[in-house]
């Protein structure tokens, strides 16, 4: 039996980054607050104090720039990790990332690499409003050259992101910062240094053969508190956590389908052109399609800009309930 | 990889050329002769670059011979654009070749440059061959970037390209830079835009990030008057490219005089490396194509204003007048590198035109570096491609 620890993402993420940075000097950190503020959600607190000015950059109030920066940086042979305060704030910088970055290696032919890591929170928070909180996996999952990663719990963020970090190509590591303070057990295994979950990888985080439900980050959580509800009436729901958005790992969700015939996704962002949508495309190309006795379900963020007061943010979001009633539909019962 | 065969150490080449053309011995001619440049203006800095400069024999043979293979390699570009043979963006040089070249003698290959998209002549300097720039312009398999690039996207060591959005290549450079002061080697990066984008806002962040962090990078304006077809003065409140990096020492520089351009960024690199952070150099030159090839160039500026410059300014023509003058070198000599640069440029015309386009199961390698296969999606479900690094 392996002893087991309680780690939170946020400690989980800070492990990542410490054991990496001292494992290869080529890796640094850069973004606002990252510092001296030990990171505005202390993601990376302690970095600083330990690695110094070289390695720990503050950066002004400048994404296209910073993030440019450390695009740059690594097309000359280092490995940067450029935080975004909130993903929201990359869209200042998205022609970095996606022009600068994500396309390089293919217009070059292979010469040029960009070993790059751009992390920070993404999705929904609390209470932070329209601007503050735009789920980005869609947008970023859409285009080629990049990686897109989504952890749930402390092991994901913590694997993903070392993995994430020796990819020797850029990565859009998505966390959620609703999950920064909730702990989660982590295997003795977790906390080896040379620790990494592969990048395209799902995981069957509960068996199940009535129902799959498949999510990234966290309603994979919500999925799970879903599936112990509907355990009590009798359906036994198969949970799948993506892990990484893109390549997303359709095989995992294909073996799943063709077990359970039923299939309803589950996510933060907005429905149009999102991941769910993704999914029901990819299951209709693929072999899972005949295996299906009910179209796809997808449970979404609702279509609006995201409200302040609470009342209308909680309806803004799928909530547990939400998911219990989808499962239902789809299962007709 | 590169075959640099036109690096300026390479010296044995240009006096072996001389010997056999000429009929006079290597003696006859001046080794080396001062001249006299334009002195430039400066913003910030209590001194600024030489106004008295040497140029020797050889360094002046070179300089002519890398002018004149940009210049007819341009023109060719030109040629098998209006034969459809090159498709798409194609922003030619012709008219800037000293800027390329002047600031290729002042730093090292081991040094770093990035530019925008008007590149062709970069990519030379930086060490890409003729053949191999001509045939990633006309997209085949022996291209600089095995034809998945084209114009705008040429790479090659120390050189990031080509870069296609106005503006972007600048915190890139500035990146590179800090990867240089990170690794503590001393070396630099030269970070070129032309005078349209030094209106862009990210140029002002990277500005302030350099200054602030010190990063070892030579911002360097191409000032060619038209940002596409928006005249200098139409287009910025303060034409002072120079100054425009307010707490950045800069230099306004004779764009169209190879030495001017030499020793301006012989003096910034000095600047740089010495750990003062970055400096700015503004270079005047002037293009004589239009923005690109769909555009003719004649609607927003006359053709008399280019046929002055082409008469009073050509870098190329002042470069062969003060070296005939000086007894540098004789006619025939240089008539010889001009037939030599006509064949290197026919030769790789030749290849560029009959090399096969990049097999197809290129399309969708190189995704990734360093990856296992994967399987791409092609346009219909039934479609599987496989892409590996």
């Amino acid at each position: 039996i392996q002893a087991q620890f309680n780690v939170t993402v946020r400690d989980a993420l800070n492990q990542a980054m410490d054991e990496e940075l001292e494992r290869d000097e080529r890796v640094f950190l850069l973004g606002e607050e990252v510092a001296q503020y030990d990171g505005a959600y202390k993601v990376s607190r302690g970095l600083w104090k330990k690695y110094g000015d070289k390695r720990i950059i503050d950066t002004p109030i400048s994404e296209m720039g910073f993030a440019g920066i450390a695009v740059g940086a690594a097309m000359a042979g280092l490995r940067p990790i450029c935080e975004f305060m909130t993903f929201n704030f990359s869209m200042q910088a998205i022609d970095q990332v996606i022009n600068s970055a994500a396309k390089t290696c293919y217009m070059s032919a292979g010469l040029q690499a960009v070993p790059i890591v751009f992390r920070g929170p993404n999705g929904a928070s609390a209470g932070v409003a329209a601007q503050h909180s735009q789920c980005f996996a869609a947008w970023y999952a859409h285009c080629p050259g990049l990686k897109v990663v989504s952890p749930w719990n402390s092991e994901d963020a913590k694997g993903l992101l070392k993995s994430s970090i020796r990819d020797d190509n850029p990565v859009v590591f998505l966390e959620n910062e609703l999950l920064y303070g909730v702990p989660f057990e982590m295997s003795e295994e977790a906390q080896s240094k040379d620790f990494t979950i592969p990048i395209g990888k799902a995981k069957v985080e509960r068996a199940g053969s009535h129902i799959t439900l498949v999510s990234h980050s966290r309603y994979v959580g919500h999925c799970l508190d879903a599936a112990a509800v509907l355990a009590k009436e009798g359906i036994e729901c198969e949970v799948i956590n993506l892990r990484t958005i893109r390549p997303m790992d359709v095989e995992s969700i294909e073996a799943s389908v063709m077990k359970t015939n039923h299939l309803v996704t589950v996510e933060g962002g907005w429905p149009q052109f999102g991941v769910g949508a993704e999914i029901c495309a990819r299951i209709m190309e693929g072999s899972a399609f005949n295996y299906l006795d009910s179209p796809v379900t997808r449970v979404t963020g609702v279509d609006i800009p995201m409200p302040y007061a609470k009342i209308l943010e909680d309806h803004s979001l799928p909530q547990i309930k939400d998911i219990i009633f989808s499962v239902k539909k789809t299962l007709n019962v | 990889e590169y075959e640099p065969s036109h690096i300026y150490l390479n010296r044995a080449v240009s006096a072996g050329a001389a010997a056999v053309v000429s009929a006079r011995t290597y003696a006859d001619f001046t080794n080396e002769a001062t001249f006299e440049i334009k002195k430039c203006d400066t913003f910030k800095l209590d001194e600024g670059p030489a106004t008295q400069v040497v140029m020797t024999r050889d360094e002046g043979l070179q300089y002519y011979r890398t002018m004149q293979t940009m210049r007819r390699m341009e023109l060719k570009a030109d040629q098998l654009y209006k034969q459809k043979i090159i498709r798409g963006f194609c922003h030619l040089y012709d008219g800037q070749e000293a800027c390329a070249v002047g600031i290729e003698a002042a730093i090292n290959l081991s040094d770093h440059l990035i530019t925008a998209y008007r590149a062709h002549g970069y990519t030379y300097t930086r060490g890409g061959t003729v053949k191999k720039i001509m045939a990633e312009l006309t997209g085949r398999r022996g291209g600089i970037a095995k034809g998945k690039g084209g114009s705008m996207h040429m790479y090659c060591k120390h050189f990031y390209g080509g870069n296609g959005i106005v503006g972007a290549q600048v915190p890139l450079g500035a990146g590179v830079a800090l990867a240089c002061k990170y690794q503590g080697n001393s070396e630099l990066c030269v970070c070129l835009y032309g005078d349209g984008a030094a209106n862009q806002g990210q140029i002002f962040e990277t500005y302030n990030m350099a200054a602030l962090w010190k990063l070892p990078v030579i911002f360097i304006c191409e000032n060619n008057g038209y940002g596409m077809g928006t005249s200098v003065e139409r287009a910025a409140a303060s034409t002072d490219y120079f100054k425009r990096g307010e707490f950045i020492p800069g230099v306004r520089v004779d764009g169209m005089d190879v030495l001017c351009v030499r020793e301006a960024s012989r003096f910034a690199a000095d600047y740089c490396r010495s750990g003062k952070g970055p400096i700015l150099m503004e270079l005047q030159t002037y293009r004589y194509h239009g923005h690109s090839m769909s555009d003719p160039g004649v609607s927003y500026r006359t053709r008399e204003e280019i046929q002055e410059v082409r008469s009073k300014s050509d870098p190329i023509s002042m470069l062969k007048d003060r070296m005939l003058s000086n007894n540098m070198a004789s006619v025939e000599e240089l008539k010889e590198i001009d037939v030599e640069v006509r064949k290197e440029i026919e030769d790789a015309a030749q290849f560029a035109t009959t090399d096969p386009e990049p097999p197809l199961e290129d399309l969708c390698n190189h995704i990734f570096h360093n990856n296992p296969p994967l399987e791409v999606r092609g346009t219909n479900p039934w479609s599987k491609l496989k892409s590996v690094s």
